[in-house]
């Protein structure tokens, strides 16, 4: 690449970077200056940090097991409503986690519907409860980004192995486990991490302070002893937590060679048997049962409150859309900045992804405290509320996008790109020409999966909300906290609706011309 | 030409006008400030008397004032609980409210001139009565309920009513509290972070009780027309919880904080409470109160700890508490 592009690059990456570590570690570092006193770890905090580190593993293991399979079956099914049902499976992953949790608990609680059915009261409160709604919130988060790697497979390959008479063990052992291998510690890892900050749902269905996790730990750091040291110490442990995962998963994984191929429909000629048909059906039809029946009861409960709902919810959802707009394009370009700096850099990739880890790893309360105090002093941090909303998520959305961007942009590299160097095709007109037209899918995928984050956040903003400017989610909390249950319900299921809806555009606008 | 300098007249005017106009920052829990809450009417009340702009500044009140110190942007704080005020007495940020307390319309008497209570109710368990029809009507006969009675209660670590239980229980079963707890924590189906999730899960049916106030079915009964919540009244009693305002010292509005303080126990104010914060109001005699309220049932005895008592008792009570639930 000339110099030029490749010096715009670096200050792009460069500046992705000090966003990231600005927001991961400097509002950890804000909050440590503004401690009193030092505080150590004892052995409740120990427990949190041993309980926080098997639940997530577990959570992470079983929804990773369970994706591969059903992407599986997706990838080499086609049906009518497929790519409608792709679209819904994610819904469950940008509920607001009180939304989740009063519709898991309307199936599978001891007075939900299974438990009707069955005329006895199931348990689900205890280590099963977390493991349930962490798989039934990240199942379909690494469903899609499991199907991306399968989805990315050049079609060559499965039309060479056709030739030579492949059984599907066969493309198993050859084509999709070496992507696999590629794409798995990744999408553990991310899981794992956001597994990592779990609070609310981890306690409520716990069922109670067993189910301490680190981020409850600095919750009670910070609201009940208002010991900053603490919190602080807390958080790093997080991050230390993140920093071997990242570690560990990002040596496992190994990147696949880019072969020059053709990107074209897709046909598996290998996976025709009726036995390997019966056995995605029954794979498709379970995971979108246990995934949609939990949402068709948000929905359900949803409807009487739509009617009811005050004209200042749908001035909340418009600004939520605001802040939805405001994440997605600074993420987009956090993300595609870090992805050409991470293709254009010899050593350190490793670090710069690293790095874009940190933000999905930091306690949502740490980060809202630093925030609040290097801003305090320049400013009344209630009037960000909004584009601090907005860039916090798209701090924490950028690993999902860089994720799918950056194996996307080495195989287009790895393809296309001494091609394009014979032609002298440079900067901009390389990114127009060459990129941007291959990295559609990548890019409407991963600003599907943003926007929709953004809209079902509240996230950071507990030490300072804007009483007359709330976005949809805040005015929920708010519908609730007086009593106003049903308008509450109403408001997510309007939640709902916008948040797939933006998943539903981007990722279409994404596909649009793509074969598969 | 002439319209423009006309119109950046009219600006300058307008930006004049709002310059004039003294602000008083208050702050205050999100519940408070949102439409739903009594915040918007009390600031029409109180613009209509001061001629200033009466701003609502809404997130956690303590942890955002501990962190911001001597350097506060707030004029004065409302929403505060005694759970909490040793803390924040400490930081010395505070002025005295310079109210007369001696005649308010509590259950207990109020002689602190620093934080000054403007709404009040207790703790109590909220259950469904076409669902159960003999409630306990006792701690001793919660701890004693088959096991199959199911309550939902909230963290006293992340939530104030959480916090208010322990010591509930701790002023009801003194050093026998774990005991207790231990007894209790069959039927406790799960402890969530705040009060909205386990309020959802008793109305959802998931939970037969749920730790609440004993002014919540007012809501119901007000609201939805709806009798069927009802509070559990204990005979050991109920744990008094009240809210306060503050005015903070070092103010450059000291005259208008003042007349906030001034306005708290006013008819004005007081009259908001009871369907704006769904709360007994400190400061208004019972015929005044909207009716509903007269249908709520309330414990003969209360329980109450100062706040040195509850700053001296509260890490033990937390200690006892996560040994008895873990």
């Amino acid at each position: 690449m000339a110099a030029r592009a490749s010096l715009t690059i670096r200050l792009f990456g460069g500046a992705a970077i000090a966003v990231l570590l600005t927001l991961s570690l400097g509002t950890l570092i804000a909050v440590l200056l503004r401690a009193e006193a030092i505080s150590g770890f004892g052995r409740p905090e120990w427990a949190a940090v041993r309980f926080t580190l098997m639940q997530a593993t577990l959570s992470a293991l079983i929804s990773v097991s369970l994706a591969i399979p059903l992407a599986r079956a997706l990838a080499r099914r086609q049906f009518p409503g497929r790519s409608a049902l792709i679209t819904l499976l994610g819904a469950p992953f940008i509920l607001p986690v009180i939304v989740a949790i009063l519709g898991l608990v309307a199936i599978f609680g001891r007075n939900g519907v299974i438990s009707n059915i069955l005329g006895f009261p199931l348990d689900i409160y205890g280590l099963q409860g977390i493991l349930l709604a962490h798989v039934f919130f990240n199942l379909p988060l690494a469903t899609r980004l499991i199907l991306q790697g399968w989805l990315a497979i050049p079609s060559e390959r499965f039309r060479l192995a056709a030739s030579l008479g492949f059984t599907s063990g066969n493309v198993a052992r050859t084509i999709e486990r070496p992507m696999l291998i590629e794409i798995v510690p990744g999408a553990f890892l991310v899981i794992f991490l956001i597994c990592l900050t779990s609070f609310a749902v981890a306690l409520a269905l716990g069922g109670g302070p067993a189910a301490t996790t680190v981020e409850l730990a600095i919750y009670q750091a910070f609201r009940f002893d208002f010991d900053l040291s603490k919190a602080a110490l807390l958080a790093s442990a997080q991050f230390v937590i993140c920093a071997i995962a990242g570690i560990i998963a990002l040596r496992l994984s190994i990147p696949q060679v880019a072969g020059g191929e053709l990107d074209r429909t897709l046909d598996r000629w290998d996976a025709k048997s009726p036995f390997l048909r019966l056995q995605d059906g029954v794979i498709i039809i379970l995971s979108a049962v246990f995934l949609l029946v939990p949402l068709s009861a948000v929905v359900l409960r949803g409807l009487p409150g739509v009617l009811e709902m005050p004209v200042s919810v749908w001035q909340a959802a418009l600004r939520s859309i605001f802040v939805t707009v405001i994440a997605t394009t600074v993420c987009m370009a956090m993300s595609l900045s870090l992805a050409f700096f991470v293709q254009n850099i010899k050593r350190g990739k490793i670090w710069v992804e690293g790095v874009s880890l940190l933000a999905i790893a930091a306690s949502p309360l740490v980060m809202g405290t630093g925030l609040f105090l290097i801003l305090f002093p320049m400013m009344d941090p209630s009037r960000a509320m909004l584009f601090i909303t907005a860039l916090v998520n798209a701090a924490m959305a950028l690993p999902f996008a860089l994720r799918a961007l950056v194996p996307a942009l080495r195989q287009i590299e790895g393809t296309y790109g001494k091609l394009a160097d014979s032609l002298g095709m440079h900067g901009f007109t390389r990114l127009r020409y060459l990129y941007l037209p291959r990295l559609r899918r990548p890019l409407g995928f991963s600003a599907g999966l943003i926007a929709a984050l953004a809209m079902g956040d509240l996230g950071v903003i507990t030490l300072f909300s804007d009483p007359n400017r709330a976005t949809l989610p805040l005015e929920m909390y708010r519908l609730m906290a007086s009593y106003r249950l049903e308008a509450a319900s109403g408001a997510a299921l309007l939640l709902l609706m916008f948040s797939l809806s933006v998943f539903w555009i981007f990722d279409k606008g994404g596909r649009v011309n793509a074969d598969v | 030409m002439k319209s423009f300098t006309f119109a950046a007249g009219l600006c300058l005017t307008a930006s004049f006008a709002i310059a004039e106009t003294p602000v008083l920052t208050v702050y205050a829990p999100d519940y408070f400030g949102s439409e739903w809450g009594p915040g918007p009417a009390i600031e029409q009340a109180f613009e209509a008397t001061c001629e200033c702009d009466l701003q609502f500044v809404t997130g956690d009140v303590l942890p955002r004032l501990l962190l911001e110190g001597e350097r506060t942007r707030a004029d004065a704080v409302i929403g505060l609980n005694t759970d909490v005020t040793a803390r924040a007495r400490a930081t010395g940020l505070f002025a005295p409210h310079g109210q007369d307390t001696s005649d308010l319309t509590m259950p207990i008497d109020w002689t602190d001139d620093v934080f000054l209570p403007f709404n009040w109710g207790h703790t109590a368990f909220i259950y469904n009565n076409t669902k159960i029809e003999n409630p306990p009507t006792s701690f001793d006969e919660l701890l004693n309920a088959p096991d199959d009675l199911k309550i939902v209660i909230q963290d006293p670590r992340s939530s104030i009513s959480g916090l208010a239980l322990i010591l509930w229980v701790k002023a009801v079963y003194g050093d026998d509290a774990e005991a207790a707890w231990a007894k209790l924590q069959p039927k406790i189906l799960t402890v969530t972070k705040g009060w909205s999730e386990s309020y959802g899960m008793f109305t959802d049916g998931e939970a037969d009780m749920v730790l609440s106030y004993t002014t919540s079915p007012a809501y119901h009964i007000i609201a939805e027309n709806d009798q069927t919540k009802q509070a559990a009244i204990f005979e050991e009693g109920h744990y008094f919880m009240v809210e306060l305002a503050a005015q903070i010292a070092g103010t450059d509005q000291p005259e208008l904080a003042q007349a906030f303080m001034d306005f708290i126990l006013t008819e004005p104010f007081q009259s908001i409470i009871p369907e704006g914060n769904w709360s007994f109001p400190a400061n208004l005699s019972s015929d005044k109160l909207p009716t509903g309220f007269d249908q709520l049932k309330l414990p003969e005895k209360v329980l109450f700890y100062t706040e040195d008592e509850a700053a001296a008792l509260r890490d033990e009570a937390l200690d006892e508490w996560l040994r008895a639930l873990r």
